[in-house]
């Protein structure tokens, strides 16, 4: 048994043959021709098949991927049909008289350079780009296709590196999951990996061998290893956690793209709960119609000091793009108690707990609050975003902060930049006040999220972390459900939707239970949108009442 | 001829994206766009061209155009660096 190492860009484990996957060598000869303009229009033809090939490849990633994983493919065919490229090409024919795929060839070259003698990580890694286009015309004017693996079985596939079209050309029913010595965890194979949901390895020190062709090899997404030829006891572990895995997948793919919809024909969303951008890739493997908190607060904690506006821009902004036009529930800074950040200089408390936190430093401070509401508000203009704020416990509080979007949407219309002029408001319920007075909550918002976890703790008076008390916790207590039953009923009065974004919403044995209080969202991590989608979809809403006694 | 300076925002720099939209955008109109950045310039044939010059956040570029909807397009261009760069 030999053990390799190297970095997991995406969990999973896979067993089967190793696959050396070579890149058919473009050996282009230089020929030379005597009717230029011929070459030319062979070019030409080649390049408009590239480009067809390229709007397929993105439609076809769109499907698998989602729109912001397919993008590469539309920068590729501005690249294959860029003018200075173009000009280049047809130059090099017309001046050297030689055939295009050498001309084609040289231009590729050219361009290649130029960005990998620039000094930007970003610039550089286009180079690789340029060549995968360049290697695109040259298999169009060849008549040929790239990036099949010849098996009859799923394999591993090994190679030196993978360009974004050998990966999303190649059979997906062949693949268990990629091993690459090269490439890098932003690169994207590896992005397209993780959302193709495949084991993925990079930067691994794997010989390319012909001897390793056809070796029998394990995949550990989860610890970033290679075994080959592995030994019993170490088969006998991965095949478990294996079937561990099937057994996930089988969940996804089958409820993949149904909706939310209960027997009866009540709908539902299923959104996620993220907080980092680098859950993005998550968000849409697990088929989620938008998201439902993006806690902002990891850009403040990750920082030694106030993020700036165009900081907190560029994030929202990627979440928005990425999202397309699924919604995108920002929720402010929400800092205090258990998360502290050292430059907000925030006073030693008896009860942090019931501090200065969340909302009430916002008010307290209104730069800082108007700083994360301009970025929230520049990004609004790339997608949908809706912004939530967390623990209100007054009407005053919301009027207050309206009173301050208000504002910073002036000081934006003054300076010309564009944001979203009916972007949506809403705020946390996680106070027992705010349940008291959520009807005139929702006349001022369009819609409440209910934060379970600080309700619970605020309503039983029990601090969760304390082990101690666990004899008297009950997640399930019915003055908190009487409570959630109040809330969505003010909320509707109101005219405001409602949803659940705290730990509760993923409790599947409540979930018949919140679709029969009339919750129009819950918001859950990623991994649980499938198996809540399962239970929506195997619910009768109606025949639930009834069993229960509410009708 | 019409041209202005626009220091880019964006901390990516001119990359593929906004090139690519900012192309497209371009080809709407007849009137020749250069893109300049210190003493490199580039006419605006595509979104190699523009990236070529490798402009990063801080930096500042000079567009300028020559043609018949010269103003207009300036105009419009200006406008999405400013939402986008």
């Amino acid at each position: 048994m030999i053990v390799l190492e190297g970095k997991a860009v995406f969990e999973g484990i896979a067993i089967g043959k190793l696959y050396v996957y070579k890149k058919k060598e473009q050996t282009v000869k230089r020929e030379k021709i005597s009717d230029s303009a011929a070459e030319i229009r062979r070019y030409e033809a080649a390049k408009d098949l590239a480009i067809e090939q390229l709007q397929a490849l993105h439609a076809k990633a769109v499907k698998e991927v989602g729109e912001a994983g397919a993008e590469i493919f539309e920068a590729h065919q501005f690249m294959v049909d860029d003018g200075d490229y173009i000009d280049s090409v047809k130059n090099i024919i017309e001046t050297e008289s030689v055939n295009a795929e050498y001309a084609v060839a040289q231009t590729g070259d050219i361009f290649h350079n130029m960005f990998s003698e620039m000094d930007d990580e970003y610039f550089k890694g286009r180079a690789t780009d340029v060549k995968d286009i360049t290697e695109r015309i040259i298999n169009c004017l060849k008549g040929g296709s790239s990036g099949n693996i010849d098996s009859d079985e799923p394999v591993i596939v090994v190679a030196d590196d993978l360009a974004p079209s050998e990966t999303v050309q190649m059979d997906k029913e062949k693949i268990l999951s990629f091993v690459t010595v090269h490439g890098s965890a932003n690169s994207h194979t590896s992005i397209l990996a993780k959302t193709m949901n495949i084991p993925a390895i990079i930067g691994c020190d794997i010989p390319l061998t012909k001897e390793l062709h056809g070796k029998y090899a394990i995949v550990d997404g989860f610890e970033g290893k290679v075994y080959i030829d592995p030994a019993q006891d170490v088969l006998e572990e991965k095949k478990k956690l294996l079937q561990k895995e099937l057994d996930k997948k089988e969940l996804l793919e089958q409820l993949k793209g149904k909706e939310n919809i209960t027997l009866d024909g009540q709908h539902i969303n299923l959104y996620a709960n993220i907080g980092n951008t680098k859950d993005l890739g998550l968000v849409l493997q697990n088929d989620a119609g938008g998201i439902g908190l993006f806690r902002s607060e990891f850009i403040y904690l990750g920082s030694d000091d106030y993020p700036t506006e165009e900081e907190q821009f560029a994030i929202y902004k990627q979440v928005a793009q990425a999202m397309a036009e699924k919604k995108v529930i920002i929720r402010t800074l929400d800092i205090g108690a258990d998360k502290q950040a050292d430059y907000f200089n925030l006073p030693k408390e008896e009860n942090p707990a019931m501090g200065l936190r969340a909302i009430r430093i916002c008010l307290t401070n209104p730069e800082i609050f108007k700083t994360q509401l301009r970025a929230i508000l520049r990004a609004s203009a790339y997608g949908n975003i809706s912004i939530m704020f967390p623990m209100i416990i007054s009407v005053d509080e919301v009027k207050k902060i309206k009173e301050i979007v208000s504002e910073v949407k002036k000081e934006l219309d003054e300076i010309g930049l564009p944001y979203d002029k009916d972007i949506e408001l809403g705020v946390m319920i996680e106070t027992p006040a705010a349940v008291m007075i959520a009807e005139e909550l929702a006349k001022e918002v369009d819609f409440f999220s209910v934060g379970t976890n600080d309700l619970t703790q605020y309503t039983l008076a029990i601090d969760r972390q304390n082990q101690s008390l666990d004899d008297f916790y009950d997640s399930h207590h019915p003055g908190l459900l009487r409570m959630l039953k109040m809330i969505v009923d003010g909320a509707h009065k109101g005219g405001a939707w409602a949803g659940i974004c705290g730990e509760l919403g993923s409790d599947l044995s409540l979930t018949k239970e919140f679709l029969a209080m009339g919750y129009d969202e819950l918001s859950v991590s990623p991994g649980r949108i499938l198996p809540l989608r399962k239970v929506v979809l195997e619910t009768d809403v109606s025949e639930y009442k009834k069993e229960k006694g509410y009708i | 001829m019409v041209s202005f300076d626009y220091t880019i925002k964006d901390v990516h720099g001119i990359h593929a994206r906004p090139a690519t939209e900012l192309f497209k955008l371009t080809k709407n109109y007849e009137s020749v766009v250069k893109v300049k950045k210190g003493d490199k310039e580039v006419a605006f044939k595509g979104v190699m061209g523009i990236m070529s010059l490798g402009a990063k956040q801080n930096d500042t570029v000079t567009l300028s155009f020559e043609g018949t909807d010269e103003e207009a397009e300036m105009e419009e261009v200006k406008k999405f660096m400013e939402e986008n760069l």
